[in-house]
């Protein structure tokens, strides 16, 4: 029940953030929590492994393939089939363990998880219980929401194992005819379960970590991570607790499909959590689902009552061994993860330190040529015909320029026609101040279409070069002023900001943009103060 | 459950049968799910033993009758009385623990439980994934060995088959049993055991020895735990084994369900699906399992096992070549004895010598001797390190050739 003092702590209460966060992370969260509160989460990821086939039977993987159509006798438990686990699901798993830093076990073990449900043929799923393939890892990650965050800070968390397991069928409930649909498709699909430490401090972070997580997948290979297929779903275990108190009870949140229900799941828990707390109740350790429409988690009914699993060693797989053998020549019948460790690729962190380092960029930038599809490539291809210390601005140009051009025709910079010594001499004539960023962004919509001119020759022939003379400065400066007098009168009186951008605009307009802007400005700004 | 499921694929064991040119001409019946030693437990009734039956024959032609029976013993019982009546050459059964070599006992003929893994599971329903073997019964000892030798072999379908190449099983005419080292174990003599059979133990372990084994006593001194742990790790993996069968993909589902919700569907249709010894052992196993009483009871059996397992090691070790014990207590009882003691006190007691064999994974093969004063044949069992099928098969033909067991015979009219 909601008193009226908590409604004002929850709309006005907040506290100060300290004005420089650094790098590595503040105590608190950015989101603002009312007075004396912190928020504690922890994520469970569960990816689907790209594999052709299933983990434990050779039926196909295929997205939207016809209901029930991928379904081995071992898929639907059809009695005295057994399981023949599949190599390049450990591969996977290996690899991904390995790309998170984590211990990998020589030798794991398969269980068995029992519980009834129409969409669990064998009444039990196999999975890795007692030593599963990976464990003691930790994945950094960006913290960095534009126009939420100030800026980017690095956070770190700690993944206790990884597991391989296999997925569920799915099920359909049809109220209105009262019964439940079944597919099983799904049902023994190749997951790795990634069970992090609760080291979150608030939704966006969890965000920033699903979001860095999908990256370092999707380079290596071994997920699509497509949430909203269901390649990638996220359960998030959600405490709060005052400063300087231990851990509060924990409820968990599942069947999140996007990265936003995952915010706003979590953001949504925690102010019930508090809420529930400060009116005197207390938190149940409980399984809850989210509702993307009203935004807000519910309890689940059937997870009410606590579920013992029985779990017991799974019998008809013994145990997974593996073996370290650097050698190049070493040909082994067990998978060897020396061998895997060299299919290692460059890691989206080792890439984004990389561009920092090679080009002289910070941090916030290398996150949105990583961040931006397509950036990275062309980025580098430019980048090959140009000098190392220009970097800087050509990341600057092509994102002021080159993006909002492409996304006005909806395509990305991997699509983009104009080729790369093209674009270089655009930059070439932005650098020697020849043209500035307006015009640029005139010319690349004009290469865009199809003119096959070099940049330099359409702004020869369109007269579209930067006019920096201080003298043709001071007279438009004037003229606008003189046609402008109430804009001026008022700015004298309220010294408002928006009367300056206003004649600036009118300055730019009557210039077709060619002006040089900055020193537009200071003679503008000279002359009001006369 | 199964009553009317037709098996949508064909087991590895008789796709190699059927490739080898047998014919398949039927399929016998058993205790429910491999649940007991009588073949009692079934829907279809219960089998009779062909051995002794005409004592029991009332009226006349074709509307006799029998007042009782003796059992052939299970749960392959159907297939040891197949073999036994002639109906066949040879039969599949299972070996979980004893029940391929009790039957076998019951109705004289050789019953093979094999290595572990050397024939693959691939089709085998599920007993217990640890202890189950698919099971050879023959009349002979050559016999066996034709089946075995088509049927064993790497199967990557079952991740539990032995990859090795091992070559064919071969029993030659060669073979002395001079210098075989042969253990008898102290404590297979059990409380409740016939006095023929322990006489028939020993009058055939004397013509071992004279014809040139080494006949000595030895320990297994963890046997008498077997049973114990049989019946914790029995139920766990039943209860779990069994869990699949819910009515939705094939099967029994119970066609008046009386409560609207999945759950409610689940236990009826287990409810009617599942006799009363299948029913018990899943409650059981489940309890077992429960995260309260794992290490209490499912790890304890398991260290139990090991041990087990451990005792059969130190045997071979010792110089040892095979084991030579009894393998029921007693010759096939009477139905009307047997019906005594319920499912699961009349397991713990048949299975007695033949339980902890699967335990460790070894091969053993029950082999007939001699009729009893009834006229019942009396059995007893060899076991042998992993693998040793072979020295098993061959042993058994040099014992086949000297007691020369009068196998039956179809008289003309």
């Amino acid at each position: 029940m909601r008193t009226p003092s908590i409604l004002n702590k929850l709309k006005f209460g907040h506290y100060l953030i300290p004005k420089d966060f650094n790098l590595v992370g503040g105590i608190r969260s950015f989101i603002p929590r009312p007075e004396g509160w912190e928020s504690v989460i922890g994520i469970e990821v569960h990816a689907q492994i790209d594999t052709n086939s299933k983990l434990f039977s050779s039926s196909e993987v295929k997205y939207g393939a016809p209901v029930n159509t991928k379904v081995s006798l071992f898929d639907a438990a059809i009695p005295g089939t057994l399981p023949v686990l599949n190599r390049k699901c450990v591969e996977a798993g290996i690899l991904t363990s390995l790309a998170l830093s984590c211990q990998i076990n020589k030798v794991s073990y398969f269980d068995r998880k029992h519980y009834f449900y129409a969409d669990l043929p064998t009444g039990y799923q196999i999975t890795q219980q007692r030593k599963a393939i990976a464990y003691d890892g930790h994945c950094k990650f960006i913290v960095y929401t534009p126009g939420f965050h100030k800026k980017p800070y690095y956070s770190t968390a700690k993944i206790r194992q990884i597991q391989l397991e296999q997925d569920s069928g799915k099920s359909i409930h049809d109220l209105n005819s009262n019964r439940s649909l079944i597919d099983l498709n799904r049902a023994g699909l190749p997951l790795m379960e990634i069970v992090f430490e609760p080291d979150l401090k608030d939704g966006e972070e969890a965000a920033a970590l699903v979001k860095e997580l999908s990256d370092i997948l999707l380079s290596l290979g071994t997920c699509n991570c497509k949430m909203e297929e269901g390649s990638l779903r996220v359960d998030a275990n959600i405490s709060v607790n005052r400063h300087g108190e231990g851990l509060g009870t924990r409820t968990e949140v599942k069947n999140l499909n996007s990265v936003r229900a995952l915010v706003n799941a979590i953001e949504f828990e925690v102010r019930r959590q508090i809420q529930v707390i400060e009116a005197g109740g207390v938190i149940v350790n409980e399984t809850r689902s989210y509702d993307s429409q009203m935004k807000e988690t519910l309890p689940m009914r059937d997870k009410e009552v606590k579920q013992d699993y029985r779990f017991m060693p799974e019998p008809n797989l013994p145990p997974l061994r593996l073996v370290d053998i650097p050698d190049e020549e070493a040909d082994s019948a067990l998978v060897n993860i020396a061998q895997v460790r060299q299919r290692l690729p460059e890691l989206p962190e080792m890439k984004r330190q990389r561009l920092v380092q090679k080009f002289n960029l910070n941090i916030g930038m290398a996150i949105l040529i990583m961040n931006t599809p397509g950036f990275l490539t062309y980025f580098e291809s430019v980048m090959e015909l140009l000098p190392l210390p220009s970097g800087v601005r050509v990341a600057k140009v092509l994102h002021k320029v080159a993006i909002p051009a492409l996304s006005e025709q909806d395509i990305d910079l991997d699509s983009c026609p104009i080729p790369h010594h093209v674009f270089a001499e655009l930059y070439k004539l932005v650098e020697s101040d020849t043209l500035n960023l307006v015009k640029a962004h005139e010319v690349f919509i004009l290469l865009l279409n199809g003119d096959s001119r070099n940049p330099a020759q359409i702004v020869t022939d369109k007269v579209w070069m930067k006019v920096n003379d201080d003298e043709a400065i001071s007279t438009i400066c004037l003229q606008i002023l003189s046609e402008n007098s109430a804009v001026r009168a008022k700015y004298k009186t309220t010294k408002h900001e928006k009367h300056v951008n206003k004649l600036m605009g009118a300055v730019r307009k009557a210039t077709a943009g060619k002006y040089d802007m900055r020193k537009v400005d200071i003679c503008l700004r000279k002359f009001l103060q006369e | 459950m199964l009553q009317n499921f037709i098996p949508p694929y064909t087991a590895r064991v008789v796709e190699k049968l059927i490739g080898a040119g047998a014919i398949v001409f039927g399929k016998t019946n058993m205790d429910e799910f491999g649940m007991g030693c009588g073949t009692l437990e079934s829907i279809f009734g219960p089998t009779k033993n062909v051995w002794g039956l005409e004592e029991y024959r009332i009226g006349g032609g074709e509307l006799s009758s029998f007042s009782d029976w003796r059992i052939p013993g299970g749960s392959s019982g159907g297939s040891a009385v197949a073999v036994a009546s002639g109906i066949c050459f040879a039969a599949l059964g299972s070996d979980t623990g004893g029940s391929t070599r009790n039957p076998a006992s019951y109705c004289g003929l050789i019953g093979l439980k094999p290595t572990y893994g050397l024939l693959s599971r691939h089709g085998l329903i599920p007993l217990v994934n640890s202890m189950d073997v698919p099971g050879i019964l023959t009349r002979t000892v050559d016999d066996c060995a034709t089946i075995l030798n088509v049927v064993k072999g790497f199967d990557e379908n079952d991740s539990t088959s032995f990859e090795g190449n091992l070559p064919p099983v071969q029993i030659s005419p060669h073979f002395s049993l001079k210098g075989v080292r042969i253990g008898i174990p102290d404590e297979f003599s059990c409380p409740g055991m016939d006095p023929e059979v322990i006489q028939c133990w020993k009058d055939t372990s004397d013509i071992l020895e004279k014809s040139g084994a080494c006949v000595s006593p030895m320990s297994l001194p963890h046997t008498k735990y077997s049973i114990a742990c049989y019946g914790v790790l029995n139920p766990c993996e039943v209860a779990s084994n069994m869990a699949r069968y819910d009515g939705l993909r094939y099967g029994h589902r119970t066609p008046h369900p009386k409560l609207n919700s999945t759950q409610g569907l689940y236990a009826q249709t287990r409810h009617e699906g599942f006799n009363h010894v299948v029913r018990g052992r899943i409650l059981a196993g489940n309890y077992f399992l429960l995260k309260e009483n794992y290490d209490k009871y499912f790890m304890q059996a398991l260290k139990i096992r090991r041990l087990i397992s451990m005792d059969f090691e130190k045997v071979w070790h010792s110089g040892f070549d095979l084991l030579f014990t009894p393998v029921t207590l007693s010759a096939a009882p009477t139905y009307s004895d047997f019906i005594q003691l319920d499912n699961r006190t009349q397991t713990s007691v048949q299975d007695y010598c033949t339980q902890s064999a699967n335990m460790a994974g070894i091969p053993a093969l029950s082999l007939p001797i001699k009729l009893n004063s009834k006229g019942l044949p009396l059995s007893l069992q060899l076991i042998g390190p992993m693998f040793s099928e072979p020295k098993l098969l061959n042993v058994a033909k040099c014992i086949e050739r000297i007691v020369d067991f009068p196998q039956l015979k179809s008289i003309p009219r």
